[in-house]
């Protein structure tokens, strides 16, 4: 059998490093896994943000008032007065006295249903939809109401709204917190596999050296290697975090496994971008660590 | 890197791919010593000069510096004393981004090929033109013709691992040479072939001389240096014991005058 000839002019320049190493398998397979968690935590980040929001909105949309009946007029009549006049402060899409057995209904998780007495003054609320763009404040609230005698306290929810918009906040950046971590960790570990990866290598890198290459040329070698390597393993980590965002969000609803954080179909883009970020985790983390190893040779 | 910057080390890199004043040496070792680490010295107060276009031997017994001497030519260690010129250029003020510029004006054979053994022979030849940034449609015939003159013309796709050692040792060659340097450095290139083999080899040196590369061959076989009639630089103990005098025409016995045959792996 002869050999055959070799076409000069369709030479194409080889890949100046082996193309594969033993490492490689290792190192894609903690990457890929290290992409996976930031992917989960980044649409973590997302869903409690969302669920802050959705709560703020619920709370900024409504409010409640608490009636007092005055003189001979029965908690029924307070209420509904404060309904009607609250139903025409600027602002309020809605008011409704809420009945006695509502009333009471609400009162039963603590007193229970037999410590309801028919002659306790349990007091009445009105509860107020607000439209959201331009809600009124508790205080143009409390105005009409004084107007009117009516003995009531307003509860526009502002206090939860600082607490929730807090938690909401913490959540988010917990969970940014953690992916920023894991991106940390998969620099490292592409730190650490490019320093295996040029000991392993010596000979060739020190072939390049000796024969005129630039620091920054072999560095370049390794940088492009591992910033593919780390493509793949981010593409490997996203596909991983998406299938198992969809399989929450088909199982558990718009709630996903639990209503403090929901699951939005648009979450599942999130990771998009994680094979991008994870190359240019990894170039940089090579190119660093290629560069401090030839700084030490001649 | 800013355009002063840039424009600096272009200028630079100019500088030191330009050609070396004719009257001047290019390589000059002044009192130069070395030692490995915390090591005693393996070559101590060495001194002497490379003229363009010379050829010359370096000699010594096992152990001597001869390679450590090449290896402060070709920048792979630096002297712990002493200075060194490279083409009229002082190597310990060079900064390091202009030492790669160095080398490439320094074609090496090293006694252990340091072929790139996951490359064919064709890319192994191509290595130090693609380093200095040549286009492959710019060397690829000059890279095809290098490896027919070397007699491994039916051999280009081949890995190194599958030649035999003449024909590594030729590749070793070609990649030396193939980007034209002005100075061969090679160390011990017939150390392991046969008779037949070293005559071919040196006939490429004398060859490659009188193409006007200075020569300098490290080897411990005091025939093939007594048949040459060369100047020698003889090294005992890390101490240069003697230098020769500026280059002589080459004896007939290496004049080129064919392509080495080819020889292929069993």
């Amino acid at each position: 059998m002869t050999t055959p000839a070799f076409d000069t002019a369709r030479w194409k320049p080889a890949a100046l490093l082996p193309r594969e190493d033993a490492r490689d398998g290792a190192l894609t397979f903690v990457v890929a896994v290290l992409c996976f968690i930031a992917c989960l935590a980044g649409m973590t980040a997302l869903s409690a943000d969302r669920a802050a929001q959705g709560w703020r909105a619920q709370l900024t949309g409504s409010a409640t008032v608490l009636v007092r009946p005055k003189g001979d007029e029965t908690p029924d009549a307070a209420a509904a007065r404060a309904a009607e006049t609250l139903a025409g402060v600027r602002g309020v899409t809605q008011a409704a006295a809420l009945e006695k057995a509502k009333a009471e209904a609400l009162l039963e998780p603590w007193l229970g249903r037999d410590g309801l007495l028919d002659d306790l003054p349990v007091p009445r609320l009105v509860t107020l939809d607000l439209d959201p763009k331009a809600p009124p404040s508790a205080d143009d609230l409390a105005k009409a109401l004084k107007t009117a005698g009516i003995d009531a306290t307003v509860d526009d929810h502002s206090l939860w709204m600082k607490d929730i918009a807090r938690a909401g906040r913490m959540a988010g950046l917990a969970a940014l917190g953690v992916a920023a971590l894991v991106g940390a960790a998969a620099a490292a570990a592409i730190a650490f596999a490019t320093r295996a990866g040029l000991a392993a290598r010596r000979d060739i890198v020190e072939v390049l050296h000796l024969s005129g290459a630039e620091d920054r040329f072999i560095a370049g070698l390794f940088q492009a290697r591992f910033a593919r390597l780390a493509a793949t393993a981010g593409l490997f980590g996203a596909l991983g975090a998406v299938i198992i965002g969809a399989a929450v969000r088909a199982l558990g609803g718009a709630d996903g496994l639990t209503p403090a954080l929901p699951v939005s179909w648009l979450d599942l883009l999130a990771p998009i971008p994680c094979p991008l970020i994870a190359a240019i985790v990894a170039a940089l983390a090579a190119r660093s660590a290629a560069m401090s190893l030839l700084r030490g040779m001649n | 890197m800013s355009r002063t910057a840039g424009a600096h080390a272009a200028k630079t890199a100019a500088q030191i791919l330009a050609d070396t004043p004719s009257d001047q040496a290019v390589v000059r070792f002044d009192g130069v010593s070395m030692r490995y680490g915390r090591a005693p010295e393996v070559l101590r107060d060495v001194t002497f000069d490379l003229a363009p276009g010379s050829f010359h031997f370096l000699t010594g017994a096992s152990g001597a510096g001869k390679s450590s001497l090449l290896s402060l030519i070709y920048l792979a260690q630096r002297p712990s004393r002493g200075l060194i010129d490279l083409f009229g250029r002082s190597v310990a003020g060079a900064r390091r981004n202009e030492l790669p510029f160095l080398r490439r004006r320094i074609g090496v054979m090293f006694q252990e090929m340091r072929l790139l053994e996951h490359l064919s022979a064709f890319d192994n030849v191509a290595l130090p033109l693609r380093i200095a940034g040549r286009k492959p449609e710019g060397y690829r015939t000059d890279v095809a013709e290098l490896l027919t003159w070397v007699g491994l013309g039916e051999r280009m796709h081949a890995m190194p691992a599958t030649l035999s050692g003449g024909e590594r040792q030729r590749l070793a060659i070609a990649r030396a040479v193939v980007a034209r340097p002005d100075v061969l450095l090679a160390d011990e290139p017939t150390g392991n072939v046969d008779q037949a083999m070293a005559l071919r080899i040196m006939r490429l040196f004398v060859e490659l001389n009188r193409l006007g590369t200075t020569v300098l061959i490290a080897t411990h076989d005091e025939d093939l240096v007594a048949r040459s009639g060369r100047p020698v630089l003889h090294l005992e103990q890390g101490r240069l014991a003697k230098a020769g005098p500026t280059p002589i025409e080459p004896p007939s016995a290496y004049a080129a005058e064919a392509p080495p045959p080819e020889e292929t792996a069993p």
